[in-house]
């Protein structure tokens, strides 16, 4: 085994990365029963070198390791033979600089050359095929759905995405300055998750050391962030349920959320509030009751609400038992965040990486687990008092840094051949944000990873065996981003 | 269980905003930039390219609203109403107020009055917009803003539809959906582009992976500015273009 060690916000040597042969890698892989969390190449010259991230969430350690194909090679054995959850990533992998997985089962574009797709195909007297998309029938993203069905009966969904690409990541390497604004406009429903995932990286590399208020203030906004999205997907999908008096109530709840967001930072999704070095809004103690104040009324709301959405009959017999994905298929699929949760997958970057702030909350992880909308549904309410207890114990925190500053100048320079890495809880699941650095200080390679990413062939399984109309509202339940994986 | 449900809408109240058209904002929404002279101003900083240093102006088209270059001579007022129909209009000069923005900023047309005024039915495209503007677009239909109220909705086909409403840079991926989607609406019908990314490309626009012919091939009829545009500033904006005289 040769593999680097870190943890999660973290930066090591990128010349201390041991360099492996593929074959290695694989056996390796197949032996550590942990996640992967990266796995993309970097052109160095005319070769192609492959970093491979694997997650042990148990100790909350992160593994790194690379292998060189020099020009001549061009396909290796695919890991996805024996652990499919590495599909999109060499899919996206052979997109990228054309070396071929060998018997990869599902090697099909992720971003790039939809004219070509080869969809999956079912043949048969009673079999029909639904397309929809790209442009869909709500006000949403842009993907394309195939569903092959018989009757009403889907037995399998094919998601095909990459209208958003807008190369997110090349524009990080052109502009050489620190590039918040981006950071948020990657995935503008996970603003702070984004920007506070973007923002640790560049001081990790730079060195910047920000204060302990507003770490606490970050956290705040993402917790918030959380709570506000939670509220707006459960209004959506008691909507999706024909169930109007939720989806309004939900609608008019998420509201108040926002809009205390747009107080602390002049926006109502809390762009501009997060900055390399810290943020750029204070909450003071007028500010810190006000929010407490919104908690308290939200929460009653919603209580209320969810209580009786939970008696009424006709709500629970479209969410029980609906798009179902159980733990095994989670887990092979490497499912990650609330869906993964919400399919008994006890996973939270949170919790299982050490982050000083929460992990000295006491706040219990919210589980429950059959892995159906219903359990979305629950878990989404649980989340959000969940979130709502850490806002309020990170909010009595606060007072203890009163006095500190809530930004510091970072340093312009970043530091040479480092390889930096930075993981976040947004509130679909972990957004993984990994920088490279060349000699001269300059950004070599920029990477993202959505919690999306990984989740969306979670969808395509949920879907299979149930009604074709019951498609809106698992795709409801889990509200996966097109942009977080098209990039 | 029926007597709970009724006791629950009986809590909500009435939670609807009564007059839009001047419906108040919060202090801290970043809206309007007031300008002023005697600064010094780097334009770099701004990390859409909207501020220009000498003369002093902004263009709306390209901010994000980010607040980055407010200083003593740049001010964001909660002042919302950002729209208008000319793209040269969106650029904001020194000492320029919101009153004299408004002002010239949508130019009624008698066609549009006639045939929209009353009703106005839109389909939305996202082409590589990022969530944000989509999200804002939903709530104008939710409770508080309540659109609908105003003859104004979305619509799941562009074949009922009275029009556009673009958001996101319009990546290359997106471009033949849009404009089939663009020549799927019946006559007559027009064009808004909400929000920085649809109106310059935003925080994209240094991106190769867009497709932007589109927009100089059809016109356009309203720019509603913003990053991502806030509810008030498209109701109102629409509002003005379909009923202004």
């Amino acid at each position: 085994m040769n593999w680097i060690i870190t943890e999660n916000n973290k930066k090591i040597n990128a010349l201390d990365i041991p360099t492996v042969s593929i074959d290695e890698i694989k056996s390796d892989v197949e032996k550590m029963k942990m996640r992967v969390i990266g796995f993309f190449g970097k052109q160095e010259f005319e070769n192609v070198r492959l970093y491979v991230v694997m997650a042990d969430d148990k100790i909350g350690k992160i593994y790194v390791t690379s292998s060189i194909f020099p020009p001549s090679v061009k396909s290796y054995e695919s890991f996805t033979q024996t652990i499919p959850a590495f599909h999109i990533f060499e899919r996206e992998f052979y997109e990228e600089f054309g070396i071929k997985p060998l018997n990869h089962p599902w090697l099909k574009p992720v971003r790039i050359n939809q004219d070509k797709y080869p969809f999956f195909e079912m043949k048969g007297e009673d079999i029909h095929e639904v397309a929809v998309g790209p442009i869909h029938a709500g006000v949403i993203e842009p993907g394309h759905f195939r569903f092959m069905c018989q009757g009403e009966k889907v037995y399998d969904l094919e998601i095909m995405l990459g209208y958003q690409h807008r190369g997110a990541e090349e524009i990080f390497l052109k502009n050489p300055k620190y590039n918040n604004r981006l950071a948020e406009s990657v995935c503008g429903d996970s603003v702070i998750g984004y920007n506070m995932a973007y923002s640790q990286l560049m001081e990790l590399l730079s060195d910047t050391t920000i204060s302990n208020k507003a770490q606490i203030i970050r956290r705040i906004a993402l917790e918030m962030e959380r709570i506000a999205i939670h509220i707006g997907d459960m209004g959506a999908i008691a909507g999706d349920m024909a169930y109007l008096m939720g989806a309004s109530i939900f609608g008019i709840t998420r509201t108040l959320v926002i809009n205390t967001m747009l107080e602390i930072s002049g926006s109502r999704f809390g762009r501009g509030l997060i900055n390399v070095g810290g943020v750029n809004f204070d909450i003071d103690e007028k500010m810190s009751d006000k929010i407490t104040a919104m908690l308290d009324d939200v929460a009653k709301t919603v209580d209320r609400t969810t209580k009786i959405m939970l008696k009424t009959p006709s709500c629970i017999s479209r969410m029980e038992r609906t798009g179902v994905v159980s733990m095994e298929t989670a887990k092979a699929l490497g499912a990650v965040g609330m869906a993964a949760r919400s399919s008994g997958v006890d996973i939270d970057t949170r919790f299982d990486f050490n982050d000083k702030w929460y992990t000295s909350l006491d706040v219990v992880k919210p589980f429950k687990a059959t892995g159906d909308v219903h359990s979305r549904f629950k878990l989404r309410y649980k989340e959000i008092k969940q979130s709502m207890q850490i806002v309020k114990k990170l909010l009595a925190k606060l007072k203890d840094y009163k006095e500190e500053p809530i930004k510091t100048t970072p340093n312009g320079v970043i530091s040479p051949n480092s390889f930096a890495i930075s993981m976040t809880e947004g509130w679909r699941g972990e957004i993984v944000h990994i920088a490279i650095t060349g000699a001269n200080s300059e950004l070599l390679r920029y990477k993202m990873k959505d919690p999306s990413f990984n989740n969306w062939y979670m969808l395509a399984m949920a879907v299979r065996n149930n009604g074709v109309s019951d498609f809106p509202l698992c795709n409801k339940s889990f509200n996966l981003s097109y942009c977080g994986n098209d990039l | 269980m029926l007597t709970d449900t009724i006791k629950l809408k009986y809590f909500q109240g009435k939670q609807y905003i009564p007059d839009i058209q001047n419906a108040p904002m919060r202090q801290q929404f970043r809206g309007f930039p007031i300008l002023k002279s005697g600064c010094q101003i780097d334009e770099s900083i701004c990390p859409a390219g909207a501020l220009k240093a000498n003369p002093l102006s902004i263009d709306l088209g390209k901010c994000t609203l980010c607040g980055e270059c407010a200083c003593e001579a740049i001010n964001f007022s909660n002042y919302y109403k950002l729209s208008s129909t000319d793209r040269e209009h969106l650029i904001v000069t020194e000492n320029m107020t919101p009153d004299e923005f408004e002002k010239a900023a949508i130019k009624s047309r008698k066609e549009i009055r006639r045939v929209f005024s009353k009703s106005l039915k839109l389909r939305q495209v996202s082409a590589a917009g990022c969530n944000g503007c989509e999200m804002e677009l939903n709530a104008c239909s939710n409770c508080n803003f309540d659109m609908g109220r105003f003859g104004i909705d979305f619509v799941a086909s562009p074949r009922h539809a009275d029009g556009l409403v673009i958001t996101g840079p319009i990546s290359e991926n997106m471009a033949y959906a849009l404009e089939d989607c663009y020549k799927s609406t019946p006559n007559p019908k027009i064009v808004i582009l909400a929000g920085a990314c649809a109106i310059s490309g935003g925080v994209f626009q240094t991106s190769s992976k867009l497709n932007r012919e589109f927009l100089e091939k059809y016109p356009i009829d309203l720019y509603i500015p913003g990053c991502p545009i806030h509810p008030l500033t498209f109701i109102n904006g629409v509002l003005d273009f379909i009923t202004k005289k």
